[in-house]
């Protein structure tokens, strides 16, 4: 088992975590949105550290949030781009490990489309891991930014009604939200067709499964909505984005029949008309950007706290 | 307002139970009355002189040649041939040309049927797009439209997980998906079940485990999606056992027959006559009967024509290379009475039990629902004669056949749509 809990220096996933653990990354976070916002970030916490981000998937929104944390930290951010690099020349995760490990990296950032990768490669590496999304499994700083954003507009993030729609079933960010939320003290609700919300997804905790999005709505604080893939009609897992729409796409009408107050969500890339109609993104409920924007303090947040967990371990 | 007093009927009404002497007034259309002592002003009385009326049957499974191969059966031709065969209701297969995969489509079908003032037309939705089995159809537009359940026809889904994905979506809406049960990859290019008569008339067969082989696999799709299945045109023993299992273990699971599987067998295939071929195959004896025994017991929840329309070229080739397939509206009720049932229960397979399984409003003789009837003798004997059936296909295979039940009239929203005798 990879190692987990408040004196990890990796962040793996939010599975396992604590709301005392979970706490401590959001309240750093928190200062660091300030200082981000007066332009006043201690440019020395990170200094002298090296944080390489290691993308075997292309994402340039996450990679670029890791950058610009590190570098407001005054870290040495390195990106590595795996297009150009060895690993595509047949070199296996755990030799890139070791190559990394030799050249005494302090903090190491890695996406990969497998589930799994950032805990092979944490038990092989001296840094500090920090999974940036690992295939369907975790992406845990996307779960602690959404968390961010919510406490900012409601002051907590226990006692709340939280609606997740859309591939809840192929979603690292919908597995780390749900993990998060409910250590919190939230209640989530997973809504989409039965192809993209398995039952079996019921087994990773205290949700509640829904096939009817408007009963999935009714009074939720917060509404998060999932990017479709294209892959998933091409796999026969929905027929088309207009029927995909027509049943499952957050609109007015559906928004409607959430709270008053709710929130929309949705960790980005949009597709506008497919999972989300244009107006609901841009109307005065969705704080998208302000996730974008808790996005890289919690980054800050992640990178200071597991550098500062190393050195004392 | 125009009214019918139906007077001294054998009212049979199998939802209800119903089934005795009786009186039944129509008026606007609707079912105004049962048992009503009052006769409308104007009303047209119509003496049955004992005669069954009974609600109007609902098919199940209608292939029609609308759009794209009239030359074998148009909408307005098969509602011809519905109406003599007293069914008021049809649900149609979507493998037309182009395929029924477009809420337009199912729209265009549906007001086609009322333009013949004969029939209402249910369309069964694409499972895939062109019924070609590859990219899954918009089942929920498709529902939205009117589809009334969704297939792809003569065509089984041969891919598991693509079957898992259809099933498992389908139940958002919880729509009833159809499949038709045959394993492809062992009927791929047979047209005889495998038999000794077969092997003696040389003609490429598929087993009757092929029928089990995709009812086992899908009903435990089935259980492990919680979807609700169902099984076209059951023809084997086999397969009917695995339904009667799943179906006492509790697996939402139906599953239909049709005339020939319980009529007739292989041997009706005689010295090749294509009028017999069909798919599935006719089968053997033993699976015949258990074909009437699954009726009887009610594993078997509906008896549907299953009718194909074909034209003469279509038959007229070599046994392996000719259409498969028969007519059936025209024959459906005379062949069923036909089965031993008792005549409520063999009525309740054509009427409420098809109508409540695609939950169309058909199907009984209730006060306000539209009276759709049909009246019939049940002891009349007629003389199957293709060449001189309604409608435009002839290839029935029950030519010479004598059947007893003959539909005297049928009426649609209180409109008489058939009378005996008044056709060619």
């Amino acid at each position: 088992m990879p190692e987990r809990g408040p004196s990890s220096r990796h962040l793996l996933g939010i599975e396992g975590l604590t709301a005392e653990q979970i706490v401590p990354f959001l309240d750093l976070a928190e200062s660091y949105a300030l200082l981000s916002r007066s332009r006043t970030a201690p440019r020395d916490a990170l200094r002298g550290r090296t944080v390489i981000n290691l993308f075997y998937e292309d994402s340039t929104r996450t990679r670029t949030s890791f950058e610009l944390a590190g570098k407001r930290l005054g870290a040495d951010v390195i990106n590595m781009s795996v297009a150009t690099s060895s690993v595509n020349k047949g070199e296996t995760l755990l030799d890139t490990a070791a190559t990394l490990n030799a050249m005494r990296c302090d903090l190491l950032v890695i996406r990969h489309a497998q589930s799994g990768a950032p805990a092979l490669l944490s038990q092989k590496v001296e840094a500090c891991v920090v999974n940036a999304g690992d295939g369907t499994h975790e992406h845990p700083t996307q779960a602690l930014l959404d968390a961010l954003t919510i406490r900012r507009h409601f002051g907590r993030l226990n006692g709340l009604t939280v609606a997740i729609c859309g591939d809840v079933g192929h979603s690292r960010v919908a597995r780390s939200n749900i993990h998060l939320l409910t250590a919190m003290g939230s209640t989530v609700r997973l809504v989409g067709p039965p192809t993209l919300v398995p039952s079996t997804i019921a087994e990773l905790g205290n949700v509640e499964l829904y096939s009817d999005m408007d009963r999935a709505l009714v009074g939720a604080d917060v509404v998060m909505s999932l990017r479709l893939q294209r892959e998933r009609m091409g796999a026969g897992l929905v027929p088309s984005a207009r029927e995909y729409f027509r049943f499952f796409g957050l609109d007015r009408r559906r928004l409607s029949l959430a709270s008053p107050h709710a929130l929309v969500m949705h960790p980005g890339p949009m597709n506008r008309g497919v999972e989300i109609a244009s107006d609901v993104a841009d109307s005065d409920q969705s704080v998208i950007s302000e996730q974008v924007e808790m996005g890289v303090a919690v980054r800050m947040a992640v990178l200071d706290r597991l550098s500062r967990l190393r050195m004392h371990s | 307002m125009t009214s019918i007093v139906f007077e001294n009927v054998r009212l049979i009404d199998p939802a209800s139970g119903r089934d005795g002497i009786g009186r039944l007034t129509v008026e606007n259309g609707l079912i105004a009355a049962l048992d009503g002592d009052v006769t409308p002003e104007g009303a047209h009385v119509i003496d049955g002189q004992g005669a069954v009326l009974c609600p109007g049957l609902v098919d199940m499974r209608v292939a029609l040649g609308e759009p794209g191969s009239e030359y074998r059966e148009s909408i307005t031709s098969g509602a011809r041939a519905a109406v003599a065969g007293g069914i008021t209701t049809m649900a149609v297969l979507p493998n037309t040309s182009p395929a029924i995969d477009n809420p337009a489509l199912v729209h265009l079908l549906s007001v086609r049927g009322k333009e013949t003032g004969m029939v209402s037309i249910h369309p069964y939705g694409a499972l895939t797009r062109g019924c070609e089995g590859k990219e899954m159809a918009e089942l929920g537009l498709l529902q939205e439209a009117g589809a009334v359940a969704f297939t792809d026809g003569t065509r089984a889904i041969e891919d598991a997980k693509q079957m898992r994905n259809l099933l498992s979506y389908s139940r958002f809406l919880n729509a009833l998906v159809v499949q038709h049960p045959e394993e492809p990859s062992l009927a791929k290019g047979a047209c005889a079940t495998a038999s000794a008569l077969a092997v003696r008339l040389g003609l490429p067969q598929v087993p009757s485990a092929a029928e089990a082989i995709m009812v086992a696999r899908d009903l435990r799709l089935a259980e492990l999606t919680g979807a609700r299945l169902h099984f076209a045109h059951i023809s084997t023993a086999e397969a009917l056992s695995l339904i009667r299992e799943a179906k006492a273990k509790g697996v939402q699971v139906t599953c239909d027959t049709a005339p020939p599987y319980f009529a007739m067998t292989e041997e009706d295939i005689g010295d090749f006559r294509t009028y017999a071929k069909f798919s599935p195959p006719l089968r053997s004896e033993a699976d015949r009967a258990a074909v009437c025994a699954g009726l009887a017991d009610g594993t078997i929840d509906v008896v549907a024509s299953d009718h194909a329309p074909a034209d003469a070229d279509d038959k007229r080739l070599p046994f392996a290379l000719a259409r498969a397939g028969g007519t059936g509206l025209a024959t459906l009720l005379g062949v069923t009475l036909g089965a031993g049932l008792e005549l409520i229960d063999a009525l309740r397979l054509l009427t409420c039990a098809p109508a409540d399984l695609l939950n169309i409003p058909a199907g009984r003789l209730e006060v306000g629902r539209e009276a759709d009837l049909c009246l019939f003798d049940p002891d009349e004997v007629w003389t199957v004669v293709a060449g001189s059936l309604p409608g435009r296909a002839q290839n029935t295979p029950f030519d010479g056949r004598k059947l007893t039940g003959r539909v005297l009239r049928t009426f649609r929203r209180g409109v008489e749509v058939y009378t005996a005798g008044a056709l060619p």
